[in-house]
C-alpha cells in the first residue's frame, strides 16, 4: 500500500517540503529541489514578479512537478494576511496557502491571534489553509476547529537550524490532531528531520537548510533519506527502549489465591 | 461537525475478534515496549497472548498512574434517585418486566440520602434513574441537580442518554460529569439485549458521546458492560471511542469503567465471563495506552480484588455503596439494581488506602463554581 500524505483535497507521496527563498540562484534551486524528490514548494508572495519579466523565479518552478504553497510571509495582521491570500491565489492559480503572519520583524515569530483569525475567514473562502504556529497544542485545535487543512508548527525559530527545540509540545499536538502535522521551521540537519518524522509529524518543510548549504544539491537528497527513514522508523519501527528493570515485590500475585 | 460513528462503521465486530485472537507475544513486547501506545497497541495488551506478561503490565501501569496522578484516590458514592424503568434490559435489576415495587425520590427524600452521605464526608456524587422520561426526565434531573448543588462539590449523572440541548440545559444547573456506557459495540447483539424501550436504538446511544461533547461537558464516562458479548472487542473500541473523543472534543476529561455483570434481578449470565486476571489486564492495558483517562473501580468487585486492583492504575472508587433509591437513609437493601460485593464501609476503604500511602480525595471541583456563585458575591452585596 502506498503512503499517500493527503492536504485538503492534495496528496502527496513525498513527505519533504522546500522553500525557493535564499538560493545563490534560480538554477541551484531548480536543481536542489529536482533532487529532494519534493512535490510541495513554497513561493513568497512577495518573491513573485506579477508581471511575469523573463528571469523570474517562477520560470524555473516546474509546475507539473510541484504543487506551489504561497506563503504570505511578510505581513503583520489578519487583514494583510486575507488581502495577500486573495493577490497570491490569483497570481499563482491555487487556493493552497501557507499563512504565516508575523509582526516581529526580529524573530519572524508568528502573531497566534491574528493567525486564527485570519485562518477563519481564509477557510471560509475556500483557501486550503495550512498556518505556521508556533508549537502550541491548544492553537493547533483551535485551528483545527475552524477548518484548517493541516497545522505548521515550528521546531525552532526560523532560519536558526537549531533543530526540535520544541519537542515535547510537537509530540502533544501529532498525539492531538485530527489534521496532518507538518514540522517547519528550524530543522537544520537531515537527522532533525529524521527525528521529527520519527515522531509521527505527516512532513517536515526544510528550507534555509537545504539552500544556504555548501552544496544544496547533495544536501537536499540527505533530507530526501532522512525523511524517508524517519517516516518508515514511525511505521515500522520497534521504538524498544531497555527493558525497565522489574520491581521484587509482585503485584499480581493476588490472583493466585 | 462528524461523529464517532463514521470511525465505528469501517470495522467489522468479528474482524477485530479474530485480529485479537492472533496477538503473538512479540507483538505484545513491542507494544509493550513502546513509550506512546495505539489503539492497536491496546489490542495486542488486552489479547490472550498478553496474560503472560501481567506482571510487567501491571508495574508499568501502576508506575505511569502513580507519576501522572500521585498517591490519590478520589472517593464517590452513587445516588439512585429512581427505579422505575420503560427499557427492558435483559441484565438490570431495573428492566420494566421485573416484578419489583418502583420508587423515584421527592426532594425531601433526596436530602435525606444527602445527610448521610455528607456524613461520610462524600463531596462527589453520581445520580442514577432508570428511564423513565415521563416521571424521571430533564425536569427532574434539573431540579435534583439544582438542589443537590449547594451540597457537593462535584455532580455526575448517569440516566438515559439525552439531546445535546438538554445536556446543555443540566450543565447549566450544576451538572460536571455524564456517564454513558455502551454496554455493547456488537451492533445486532445490542439489540437482543435491550429488546424494548428508548434504549434499543444502538446508534441513538453511540452518538451519546458526541452530544455531550457538542453541550460541552466537563467530564464524561464512558464503558462496557463486561459480559455481555466479547470483552475484548468491546473494550478494544472503548478505546477506539475514547481515542476519537479526546482528540475531537478536547477540552473534556474522559474517565472509563469497566463494570462486570452482576448477578441481577434481570437474571442474565455472562456470555463470556472475565476473569479477575482478565480485569486486572483490562486495567493496566487501558492504563498503558491512556496516561491521563481516569479509571474507575466500582463496589460491584470483590474486597480481595479491590484492595490489590486499585494499586494497579485505579483513579476512583466508589465506596459504602447503596444501589437502590433510599437505600442510605433507610439502610436496608431492596430494589437493587444489582447486587453489591465489597459490602465494607467508606471508613474501612479509607483506612486500606491510608495503610497503602494512598490519600482519599473527596473533593474534585467547587461549590462556587458549581452554583456559580463567587466567594466574594456577599461581600459585594453587603
Amino acid at each position: 500500500m502506498k503512503d499517500i500524505l493527503q492536504i485538503g483535497g492534495y496528496q502527496f507521496q513525498s513527505r519533504l517540503f522546500t522553500g525557493t527563498g535564499k538560493f545563490a540562484s534560480y538554477q541551484l534551486m531548480s536543481d536542489a529541489l529536482l533532487a529532494s524528490g519534493t512535490e510541495l514548494v513554497t513561493v513568497a508572495l512577495r518573491r513573485v514578479d506579477r508581471k511575469q519579466s523573463s528571469e523570474d523565479l517562477m520560470s524555473f518552478l516546474d509546475t507539473e512537478k510541484y504543487a506551489l504553497l504561497p506563503n504570505t510571509s511578510g505581513v503583520r495582521t489578519a487583514e494583510e494576511a486575507v488581502f495577500a491570500s486573495e493577490l497570491a491565489a490569483e497570481a499563482l492559480g491555487t487556493k493552497l496557502l501557507k499563512l504565516e503572519i508575523h509582526p516581529d520583524p526580529k524573530y519572524l515569530m508568528p502573531d497566534p491571534i491574528e493567525t486564527l483569525k485570519a485562518a477563519e475567514v481564509l477557510v471560509k473562502k475556500g483557501f486550503t489553509v495550512l498556518p505556521y504556529i508556533h508549537a502550541d497544542p491548544v492553537l493547533c485545535k483551535r485551528l483545527e476547529e475552524v477548518g484548517v487543512a493541516a497545522v505548521m508548527p515550528l521546531g525552532s525559530p526560523i532560519g536558526s537550524n537549531n533543530g526540535l527545540k520544541t519537542r515535547d509540545f510537537i509530540e502533544i499536538i501529532i498525539d492531538q490532531s485530527k489534521v496532518p502535522v507538518i514540522v517547519d521551521a528550524g530543522l537544520g540537519k537531515p537527522s532533525h528531520a529524521a527525528e521529527a518524522m520519527e515522531l509521527g509529524a505527516d512532513a517536515v518543510l526544510v528550507n534555509t537548510a537545504i539552500a544556504v548549504a555548501q552544496n544544496p544539491v547533495d544536501i537536499a537528497i540527505a533530507f530526501k533519506k532522512a525523511v524517508e527513514a524517519g517516516r518508515a522508523a514511525y511505521l515500522h519501527g520497534n521504538m524498544s527502549t531497555s527493558m525497565i528493570a522489574q520491581a521484587s515485590s509482585p503485584l499480581t500475585s493476588f490472583l493466585d489465591a | 461537525m462528524g461523529s464517532f460513528r463514521e470511525i465505528f462503521d469501517q470495522y467489522k465486530y468479528e474482524e477485530i475478534q479474530e485480529r485479537i485472537l492472533s496477538v503473538s507475544a512479540s507483538d505484545v513486547k513491542l507494544s509493550l515496549n513502546k513509550s506512546k501506545r495505539s489503539v492497536w497497541d491496546f489490542l495486542n495488551l488486552i489479547s490472550p497472548a498478553a496474560l503472560p506478561f501481567l506482571e510487567e503490565m501491571a508495574h508499568k501501569s501502576r508506575a505511569t498512574t502513580l507519576r501522572r496522578f500521585g498517591n490519590n484516590m478520589q472517593l464517590f458514592a452513587p445516588l439512585y434517585l429512581s427505579n422505575e424503568c420503560q427499557n427492558i434490559c435483559t441484565y438490570c435489576g431495573f428492566s420494566l418486566d421485573v416484578d419489583i415495587p418502583r420508587k423515584t425520590l421527592n426532594p425531601k427524600e433526596i436530602l435525606a440520602e444527602v445527610e448521610v452521605l455528607k456524613k461520610h464526608g462524600f463531596d462527589h456524587i453520581l445520580l442514577v434513574t432508570g428511564e423513565a422520561n415521563k416521571t424521571v426526565g430533564v425536569k427532574y434531573f434539573e431540579k435534583a441537580i439544582r438542589l443537590l448543588s449547594d451540597h457537593f462539590a462535584h455532580i455526575s449523572l448517569e440516566v438515559q442518554p439525552l439531546d445535546t440541548e438538554e445536556y446543555q440545559q443540566l450543565i447549566e444547573a450544576g451538572l460536571n460529569t455524564v456517564l454513558v456506557y455502551q454496554e455493547t459495540y456488537h451492533k445486532e447483539n445490542y439489540k437482543l439485549h435491550h429488546p424494548k424501550g428508548k434504549k434499543s436504538n444502538f446508534y441513538y446511544r453511540l452518538d451519546t458521546p458526541d452530544r455531550l461533547g457538542k453541550a460541552g461537558i466537563h467530564k464524561m464516562g464512558l464503558g462496557a458492560l463486561i459480559g455481555l458479548e466479547d470483552w475484548r472487542v468491546d473494550s478494544f473500541f472503548t478505546a477506539m471511542h475514547l481515542e476519537y473523543l479526546e482528540r475531537t472534543y478536547w477540552r473534556t476529561k474522559y474517565s472509563l469503567s469497566f463494570p462486570r455483570l452482576r448477578p441481577n434481578a434481570g437474571g442474565q449470565e455472562p456470555k463470556l465471563a472475565m476473569s479477575d486476571r482478565e480485569l486486572v489486564q483490562l486495567i493496566c492495558a487501558y492504563r498503558l495506552f491512556n496516561e491521563d483517562v481516569e479509571l474507575s473501580l466500582s463496589t460491584r468487585e470483590s474486597e480481595l480484588f479491590r484492595d490489590h486492583a486499585f494499586k494497579l492504575g485505579i483513579t476512583s472508587m466508589s465506596a459504602g455503596s447503596k444501589t437502590n433509591p433510599g437505600g442510605y437513609a433507610q439502610g436496608e437493601a431492596s430494589l437493587e439494581q444489582f447486587e453489591i460485593s465489597d459490602e465494607r464501609s467508606v471508613g474501612e476503604i479509607c483506612e486500606i488506602l491510608t495503610q497503602n500511602q494512598y490519600v482519599p480525595l473527596w473533593k474534585d471541583w467547587d461549590t462556587a463554581l458549581q452554583t456559580k456563585k463567587l466567594f466574594n458575591t456577599s461581600q459585594a452585596e453587603n
